[in-house]
């Protein structure tokens, strides 16, 4: 059967924990969209991805409804793994396998059907510009570091499961090149929706949805209007980021920053 | 009545499938829950506290988990008619991965926890493949690899089962379970219900109480640790 491909995925509104009807008509999210997901700790971030991960029809708490190409989807890309468009990195996600990366990734592949030989290679080589800490594929999925194997997972999801969609839930803790990470999104073309509380992240997005009280409450578009704020984020998290591997290596910072 | 029969590994996940359930049904159907365990169980107490329904427990302390099940299960049903249930809920305690509890005229569930490792539903495929449907649980825990991975074992135990991922807690995707529920035939005939699979081979000596080890000291079913690879042969 020729597989669904996905031009846009809507969602509905449904209602607020105090069961207020959402004050927006509709979402649309289409593919290179990049997507932040703000708000405080249960205002609920993670229902709102939860929603779209299970292609929602009124029948979670939230009440929404999630459409693709404009129509309720077909059961078969709900619900056959081989069909279905979505990737979902979780905050939660471990990889359990006592496997080494190459035997994972090839066991993905098998499961997947492709030919493991070069997506291997290419999986390995993408999660290395996401990360400072090499993964090599002779190491074992379980030794990797928070950062190694966010940054194999991100690369698993764009080259193995190759899915459309990508929801990563607060991934921002782990010790990644974002922007490396957003930029390569954007090239793949893939639609991508962050649950984060990281300032950069949010500010590299294209948009930013903002959730209270288990309520999408505002969509913000801010074009360039961010621009300077961007900058300032980013060196600040360029040197965070030299002041974690100065710490790392066993430096004193006793000469101030 | 319909009978819903809930298998599956401990810490799976049944009874957070089970109070989803009843969250989903609660108000539409009558339901009674039995709860089988071998040594101790809480289930039941909690249940019948958050939900207010019948619910009944049964210790099969040193017979069989699940040959306890099956050999009660006929007073349950006559127990939760009288309860005026129209859904009767059994759950398997959980520990016997060679039987597979289920009978005819009931939907069989078996929830798999997505964190027991790749090879877990091959070396559980006794339960797997005689239940109509397969809940995942714990699916937000693992890598997308792995879910995948977890997906396709199920799928080589047997393809034709009726697969539902779910983080149970939070009740995600369960709608398709729902669904199936709704769409299973009620109970015709209790006297004419039986077991769906062949229970393992009869008793060995061990069953009976002696402790020794090596097969020296047994008789019935022996086995010579070379020739040991073929004690049971399910389906």
């Amino acid at each position: 059967m020729e597989p669904i491909r996905i031009e846009t995925i809507t969602i509905l509104p449904g209602t607020a924990k105090d069961g207020r009807p959402e004050p927006f008509d509709e979402l649309v999210i289409r593919a290179g969209d990049t997507i932040s997901i703000v708000g405080p700790t249960g205002s609920g971030k993670s229902a709102l991805i939860n929603d779209i991960e299970v292609f929602a029809r009124q029948d979670t708490v939230t009440g929404r409804t999630v459409l693709v190409n404009g129509e309720a989807p077909p059961e078969l890309i709900c619900r056959d793994p081989a069909n279905k468009p979505i990737a979902m990195i979780a905050q939660t996600s471990k990889c359990l396998a006592d496997l080494r990366v190459r035997q994972f990734l090839a066991m993905h592949c098998a499961a997947r059907g492709l030919d493991a030989g070069r997506t291997v290679d290419e999986t390995i080589a993408l999660a290395n510009e996401f990360t400072g800490e090499a993964v090599g594929e002779e190491m074992r999925m379980t030794g990797l570091s928070g950062g190694q194997t966010r940054a194999l997972m991100i690369a698993d999801a764009l080259l193995v499961s190759n899915t459309p969609i990508i929801l990563l839930d607060e991934i921002e803790n782990a010790g990644i090149f974002k922007n490396r990470v957003m930029a390569r999104l954007r090239e793949f073309d893939r639609a991508v929706l962050f649950v984060t509380h990281d300032p950069f992240v949010a500010l590299l997005s294209d948009r930013r949805i903002v959730m209270r009280n288990g309520a999408v409450v505002d969509v913000l578009e801010p074009g360039d209007a961010e621009a300077d704020a961007l900058g300032a984020v980013a060196a600040m998290d360029g040197l965070l980021h030299e002041i974690r591997e100065r710490l790392r290596a066993g430096e004193l910072l006793t000469g101030g920053l | 009545m319909r009978l819903l029969i809930v298998a599956g590994p401990p810490s799976a996940g049944k009874t957070a499938v089970v109070r989803q359930l009843l969250r989903q049904f609660a108000g539409r159907y009558r339901i009674a829950y039995l709860k089988i365990d071998v040594v101790q169980a809480f289930e039941d107490e909690e249940l019948e506290a958050e939900f207010g329904i019948p619910t009944k427990k049964v210790y099969s302390g040193d017979l069989c988990p699940d040959h306890t099940g099956i050999m009660v299960l006929a007073d349950a049903l006559a127990w939760a008619g009288e309860e005026k249930a129209d859904l009767l809920i059994v759950e398997s305690a959980g520990l016997c991965l060679r039987c597979t509890p289920y009978t005819t005229q009931s939907l069989g569930i078996v929830v798999l926890p997505a964190v027991s490792g790749t090879n877990a539903p091959l070396k559980m495929a006794p339960m797997i493949a005689f239940a109509d449907v397969a809940v995942v649980t714990k699916t937000d825990l693992v890598s997308q690899a792995e879910k995948e991975v977890f997906r396709e074992a199920i799928r080589r135990v047997t393809p034709g089962i009726d697969l539902i991922e779910t983080n149970a807690i939070e009740g995600t995707g369960l709608r398709y379970l729902f669904r199936a529920v709704e769409a299973c035939p009620e109970v015709a005939d209790p006297g004419a219900i039986v077991l769906r699979g062949t229970p393992p081979l009869g008793v060995c000596t061990i069953c009976a109480g002696k402790k020794e080890i090596g097969w020296r000291h047994h008789f019935g079913v022996v086995r010579t640790l070379e020739a040991a690879d073929e004690l049971y042969r399910g389906d």
